[in-house]
């Protein structure tokens, strides 16, 4: 087991005739997720590098069996395909597009408020069951099979987490990047409530950033909830007010959504923090090693 | 984008918000001009005009940025005084921000003050409106110290804009009758702005009633949502090069976000969490990030270029730390994109480089065999280490 993703999931490419569309989705074939297609709205019935093209979610899904996608469409069209995959019926949505309006994601959140379909971004890397499953960007020879659940705001930074744990020989059950953005479809407690639930997550990096109380609200429910040792991380303690630092979400407004205020709240609810990016690998070996 | 006051209330005008007629001016002699035209005569009591500083900051009023003016001729004065100065507030920071224009703007006869805003609520996932009758207040400091006296109305997209929204919120600030529908009309116009020009935040502070029953926006605090300009294209008439940085400019012109700090090290990072990951494990080891940069994830051996370009460009940068993760992108073309700039630029400053992921291993061996003096490291602390030691030994 693991959570979202593994053996099972099949997956198509919403935007897969574009350059990123069809350079991660061979990424993710070579990485040996079952990747059975893609969608391009005008371009049903080719064939790019081996994946079918359907012109809609609906026909792809009809002809591949699929039951998740990949979403590489420009901004201005994503909340379109979010909406369309849902409206097909699929379980699992990956938007990795950057750039969104916060508009068009209100509409989207709302129409997912009465569908059983899971969004996961958009702004994100995706999700990865290491050696079975990687829908999205991330750079899958870092991963390493094993019990540590990882979620977290930030791509990049993500990989430094994956990537200090493999070097430590620790490996990952589910890594999943949720994203950057003001809204998301899934949050901190979402994924935090999978890993508590799931026998093959035995401990937890969760990784925050400054902006929102997304950490706050999940650290809230840490302590009434969650049984497994975590280990957390906030980028941008020494980030200005009112300044948004690179990602969407990222901004401290009206002295709200500081670092120092996000670690308070993680350390009332028991999470092992960390000051340092350097030391996330570390703490965790640290204190489920003493277990 | 954040919008100044004046270009704000064009906008809200254009949406039927009652607002002050005002002028823009840039020197006390047109500020002199505007306070005729808006009525006011030296020597006479003619009423009152208001000048305010022009700047993307609130707190304007406590830190001496807007002045109550009688006649022409003081208009001008506290024009003289206002534009030039250096205005501080708490949304400023310590460093303040220059005053370059002033808006001049009728007087109104206040009854009451009310504060109003519309937010794009995070925590909710829809349009939020928040009321008090502190008007006038900062929101922050109300609802520190007295939170009851704050109203949060979270109005949802299913149920979209609805008179109740407007009889819950006129009966929390104390308005009756017909005033009531009054209000209500105003209120329409604001949500109808904020969907319209996709704002992220309208704040109205202080709106008020006048004497006779009107409702008008005394101030206006705009700011559209950067992702939905590909179709708020008007919204780039209001950009205000006075109030960006000149190397943020050239940076979302190339695709890099970057944001100036006061620091001497330089940071070229990919990923906006790692990059602010990285400012903070500098400010650990104790050095002082010159900057927030975050390429991209997919940058390219041009992009590293424009950004070291960019980082440069701060005359206060004594070193450059460059810390790639390299997933879509590969260690050895980002080596290639350092070692380019830094003969490129004749770099002198000391550079660590530290490399993760795909390719390390070329990108490593690209860099020790360049023949320029560029630190290598394996993990962050080390780098953040390596960086402040050389910047101190300079």
């Amino acid at each position: 087991m693991s959570v979202l993703v593994g053996k099972n999931t099949k997956v198509i490419t919403q935007g897969i005739t574009g350059k990123s569309g069809l350079f991660h989705s061979k990424g993710c074939r070579d990485y040996g997720t079952k990747l059975v297609g893609g969608v391009t709205p005008g371009k049903g019935g080719t064939e790019i590098e081996g994946f079918p093209v359907f012109d809609s979610v609906k026909e792809a899904i009809k002809e591949t069996g699929a039951n998740s996608s990949m979403i590489f469409v420009p901004p201005p069209y994503a909340a379109d395909s979010i909406i369309e995959a849902a409206d097909a019926g699929l379980e699992l949505i990956v938007c990795i597009t950057e750039g969104i309006p916060v508009q068009d994601m209100l509409a989207v959140k709302s129409y997912l408020r009465n569908s059983k379909t899971r969004l996961i971004g958009p702004n994100c890397p995706g999700i990865i069951t290491p050696d079975e499953c990687k829908i999205g960007i991330m750079p899958g020879h870092i991963h390493l099979k094993g019990n540590v659940g990882v979620v977290s705001r930030s791509g990049t930074l993500t990989y430094e987490a994956v990537g200090q744990l493999t070097k430590l020989g620790i490996g990952q059950s589910t890594c999943i990047g949720i994203g950057g953005d003001p809204l998301n479809g899934t949050n901190f407690i979402d994924c935090l409530s999978l890993f508590n639930d799931d026998p093959e997550t035995h401990s937890i990096i969760m990784i925050g950033e400054i902006g929102g109380n997304a950490e706050e609200e999940a650290s809230e429910w840490i302590k009434q909830n969650c049984k497994k040792p975590i280990v957390g991380f906030i980028a941008g303690a020494t980030a200005p007010t009112g300044r948004r630092m690179g990602h969407a979400g990222a901004i401290i407004s009206g002295g709200k959504g500081t670092a120092a205020d996000k670690y308070k709240a993680m350390e009332a609810a028991g999470i092992h923090t960390v000051s340092s990016p350097a030391d996330m690998g570390r703490k965790l070996a640290e204190i489920t090693s003493k277990k | 984008m954040n919008l100044h006051e004046y270009q704000g209330k064009i906008i809200l005008k254009g949406y039927g918000v009652p607002v002050l007629p005002g002028f823009l001016a840039y020197t006390p002699r047109e500020a002199q001009k505007a306070a005729v035209n808006l009525g006011l005569v030296n020597g006479k009591s003619t009423g009152v005009c208001v000048v305010k500083a022009q700047v993307h900051a609130g707190g304007r009023g406590k830190a001496g940025g807007v002045k109550l003016a009688k006649s022409p001729d003081e208009a001008f004065s506290y024009a003289k005084s206002i534009i030039g100065m250096n205005l501080v507030s708490p949304q400023t920071g310590p460093e303040g921000v220059l005053v370059k224009k002033v808006y001049v703007e009728g007087g109104a006869n206040i009854k009451h003050e009310y504060y109003l805003s519309l937010i794009v609520d995070r925590q909710r996932g829809c349009i939020s409106a928040i009321a008090s009758k502190e008007g006038g207040m900062e929101i922050e400091e109300v609802a520190e110290h007295s939170p009851e006296k704050i109203l949060t109305l979270p109005i949802t997209l299913e149920s979209g804009f609805q008179e109740y929204h407007s009889r819950l919120v006129a009966k929390f600030l104390g308005i009756e009758g017909p005033l009531v529908s009054k209000f209500s009309k105003v209120f329409k116009s604001l949500y109808n702005a904020f969907k319209g020009t996709d704002c992220d935040l309208l704040e109205i502070n202080p709106l008020i009633q006048t004497a006779d029953g009107e409702f008008i926006c005394l101030d206006a605090k705009m700011s559209i949502d950067d992702n939905a300009l590909f179709r708020q294209r008007q919204a780039f008439n209001f950009l205000d090069y006075d109030e960006i940085d000149e190397r943020e400019i050239r940076a979302s012109e190339v695709g890099i976000n970057y944001v100036a700090l006061d620091g001497n090290i330089g940071c070229m990072v990919n990923g906006a969490g790692l990059a602010m990951a990285t400012m903070d494990i500098v400010k650990q080891a104790g050095g002082e990030p010159a900057n927030f940069l975050d390429v991209g994830g997919g940058a390219t051996k041009e992009q590293v270029t424009e950004a070291f370009k960019l980082i440069l460009k701060d005359a206060a940068v004594k070193g450059v730390f460059v810390n790639i993760f390299g997933g879509i992108m590969k260690c050895d073309v980002i080596a290639s994109g350092v070692i380019e700039a830094c003969k490129e630029l004749k770099l002198e400053v000391p550079v660590v480089c530290r490399l993760q992921g795909t390719n390390v291993e070329l990108g490593k061996k690209l860099l020790s065999e360049s023949g320029l003096k560029i630190i290598p490291a394996d993990d962050m602390d080390e780098a953040a280490d390596a960086i402040v030691k050389a910047v101190r030994g300079k």
